[in-house]
């Protein structure tokens, strides 16, 4: 401060004493608390700026690791589709299509492109560049359309897992032979293929459609999707409706002692239970004692039903206690019963909350592999399960089960339904935050 | 909550004791609507209201006056039970709506809350349509089944308090966007379209500007016609105009209850004398 401010300040408070909020001393406080304040600020950005680094960094991995497997190489070949082979008699009897040696057929469809193979070895070598899976998506194929029997044909097939991850380039073409997992051969063979265009990256839509599988190419996320989607189902029915109920009974009916009072310490307890305990839990008494079916999506359900039970019923007491009490009272005071006032004005009030907190809860339910290891849902099953009973993994635990495979095309695969995952998980969670915000109220 | 049965005889002489001091002062020969006996509240340990005996009487308005704190609220909310909802509140003595026992077994608190209806003190719609806000009531109670009826209902029930001109054309419209002072005209349109017999209002125009509170006081009048009415009021100038009968609370005690008139000019009891004149409260 200069002499003249200083002389204009004490002109001003000329006739009181110098004010205690004008000294020097307290302009020094002043400073300091700002520099308080500035300190806060700086740490708090650098503790945002870290987390955002970190997902960043998490996000990046995960999607530089996976993109990749959403394309599949594929390999066009040209097969005739021999009558002696595939349907002797003529009949074009489905049965008998199903039967027909489509294997052989791809072997000679090879041997006329590659004519210059000749050795047993070799010409296996070379059948190795097709996915194994490529018999039955002839058959597939000609089940689909018999009249194709007798015709020759372009065919697009999978390439083989490691063909895949060359093209990707995952597979260093200048290591010596021996240590790589596709030969001199086949990069011959591929790169005659790639030429004449019979070589190409497709988007993968075995990566949405199959079931696990032994094979990369042919291992697919959609059976634990539906397993997911039949687990959260079963989840969903049991813990929403019981959850809220408990919630209502709890909040708006039940006497406050100390029974209620023990109950609610206790909800909150489950809440924070390590959701192992829920699998062990769900073993024992599930599949143990009433004997249900293993890794079926109905005992997946039933037991994330029970972890989400607490962190619903919790969510929902918050959202009922928000409603203000003079709406309550607003609503009794006019001859409402009690249920008639929770049914028809506090409970749609709470809705919100409550479906926020319900789709947070499904939305870790989702996310959730332990308890499910537990009872058997970590089966290697290939068919998409059809039925709540019938054997299911879900995503989750699929994700575990591939990154746990030796085969590189499982490493971008588990990435890519991590992806998956994650991009469910958003949705959820946006579509909480979307409820939320559509359905904000004054009151 | 739970009615002490005190020992017949104790009740009788509580009763006729509070008969006589009642029958002195009434001059008015209007029906008793409602009658407390010895009413006392607790809130768990704590005793709010030490004994009260008061009558109200039908078509007439009876104005609750008293230093806050002195139990006029908890008074008003005996009378409909609506301290049923307060956790340990627990009330003892004799309360009657046309000579039957509000706390008795018997009673319904549904029905009684549909007679005798209650206005509170801060406006408290409904955060629904305004049509919906005042058709709720008459719907859960079955008094209109088509939508003619309702639509006639919703009208009335607004014009009587004084609103319907200024919402006819936006009764979609959420009740909670009006202002203060026609929340509150809602909230009492909601209250007289059940048709309650009595309407209960706590302190209705403490948050509302005088052309407002003017207007409600306006209504109040007109609703005397066909409703017994107690307000709880702060206001001695608002218990003067719209009341027939005040009654003074101090500290839990109802002090003493009389012709508005005799009170505001010939108060019988210092309390309450110093309590109009301003001399504490
Ligand atoms: N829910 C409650 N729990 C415990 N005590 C309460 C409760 N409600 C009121 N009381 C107590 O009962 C007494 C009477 O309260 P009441 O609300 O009836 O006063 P009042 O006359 O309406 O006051 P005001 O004019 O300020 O509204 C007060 O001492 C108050 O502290
Ligand atoms: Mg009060």
């Amino acid at each position: 401060m200069t002499d003249l401010a200083q002389q204009g300040s004490r002109d001003m408070t000329m006739a009181h004493p110098k004010s205690r909020y004008q000294s020097a001393e307290f302009s020094a406080r002043l400073r300091a608390r700002y520099a308080a304040e500035q300190r806060f600020r700086a740490y708090g950005i650098a503790a945002v700026s870290l987390a955002a680094v970190m997902l960043v960094i998490l996000l990046g991995s995960i999607v530089s690791k996976g993109y990749t497997a959403f394309w599949q190489n594929e390999i066009r070949l040209t097969v005739t589709l021999d009558p002696a082979e595939l349907d002797p008699q003529g009949t074009r009897d489905p049965k008998v299509l199903a039967q027909g040696n489509y294997m052989k057929l791809i072997r000679d469809a090879l041997a006329a492109r590659f004519p210059e193979v000749t050795g047993r070895n070799e010409r296996r070598q070379l059948a190795d560049i097709l996915s194994n899976g490529a018999p039955f998506t002839l058959q597939k194929m000609v089940m689909a359309d018999p009249s194709l029997v007798g015709k020759t044909v372009p065919v697009w097939f999978q390439a083989s897992d490691d063909v895949d991850q060359l093209e990707k380039g995952y597979i260093d073409r200048s290591l010596p032979e021996v240590q790589r997992r596709v030969n001199d051969l086949q990069i011959k063979a591929l790169d005659s293929l790639r030429q004449d265009g019979s070589l190409h990256a497709g988007f993968n839509t075995t990566l949405f459609t199959a079931g696990d599988s032994r094979e990369p190419e042919q291992a697919g996320i959609w059976g634990a999707i539906v397993g997911s989607f039949l687990t959260l189902v079963v989840t969903m029915g049991l813990s929403v409706p019981i959850g809220i109920a408990a919630a209502v009974y709890m909040e708006e009916f039940a006497p406050k002692n100390r029974w209620t009072d023990l109950i609610e310490v206790n909800i909150n307890n489950l809440a924070a239970v390590p959701s192992i305990i829920y699998g062990l839990l769900g073993l024992a008494v599930f599949l143990n004692f009433f004997g249900m079916p293993r890794s079926a999506p109905v005992v997946g359900g039933v037991v994330l039903a029970l972890m989400t039970l607490p962190v619903i019923i919790i969510a929902a007491r918050v959202a009922l206690k928000a409603v203000p009490p003079s709406i309550r009272e607003a609503a009794l005071g006019i001859g409402a019963s009690p249920l008639q006032t929770v049914m028809h004005h506090v409970l749609p009030l709470a809705m919100p909350g409550i479906l926020t907190g319900t789709i947070i809860g499904m939305a870790r339910a989702l996310g959730e592999t332990a308890p499910l290891l537990m009872i058997g849902m970590i089966a290697f099953i290939v068919d998409i399960p059809n039925s709540f009973t019938s054997s299911a993994t879900v995503l989750p635990v699929q994700i575990f089960m591939w990154s746990d495979s030796p085969e590189r095309a499982f490493t971008e695969r588990t990435s890519a339904a991590i992806m998956v995952l994650l991009g469910f998980l958003i949705v959820m969670n946006g579509l909480a935050v979307y409820l939320r915000k559509k359905f904000e109220r004054r009151w | 909550m739970s009615v002490q049965t005190e020992t017949l005889t104790d009740r009788t002489a509580a009763m006729t004791q509070a008969a006589m001091t009642q029958t002195a002062a009434r001059a008015d020969t209007a029906a008793i609507k409602m009658l407390a006996r010895n009413v006392k509240v607790y809130y768990g340990p704590k005793q709010a209201l030490k004994g009260i005996n008061l009558d109200i009487l039908e078509n007439r308005v009876l104005a609750l006056i008293g230093p806050s704190g002195c139990g006029k609220s908890t008074f008003l909310r005996c009378l409909n039970r609506m301290n049923d909802t307060i956790e340990n509140c627990r009330v003892d003595g004799t309360l009657q709506l046309d000579g039957e026992d509000i706390y008795g077994r018997m009673i319904d608190t549904v029905q009684l809350r549909a007679r005798v209806g209650m206005v509170f003190q801060k406006p408290n719609p409904f955060p629904k349509s305004i049509y919906d806000n005042i058709a709720y009531g008459p719907r859960i109670h079955g008094m209109a089944t088509h939508r003619d009826e309702m639509d006639e209902v919703v009208q009335k029930s607004l014009e009587r308090a004084g609103l319907w001109n200024e919402v006819k054309d936006r009764l979609k419209e959420p009740g909670t966007g009006l202002s203060g002072g026609q929340q509150q005209r809602l909230c009492i349109a909601r209250a007289i379209a059940v048709s309650p017999e009595v309407i209960l209002m706590d302190e209705p125009c403490s948050a509302l500007d005088p052309i407002a509170t003017a207007h409600i006081e306006e209504l109040i009048d007109e609703l005397r016609e066909n409703f017994t009415i107690v307000i709880v009021t702060h206001n001695m100038q608002q218990a003067a105009r719209v009341s027939q009968k005040t009654a003074f609370f101090h500290l839990g005690d109802m002090v003493e209850c009389d012709d508005t008139e005799e009170i505001f000019t010939n108060p019988r009891d210092e309390r309450t004398q110093g309590y109009i004149t301003g001399r504490y409260g």
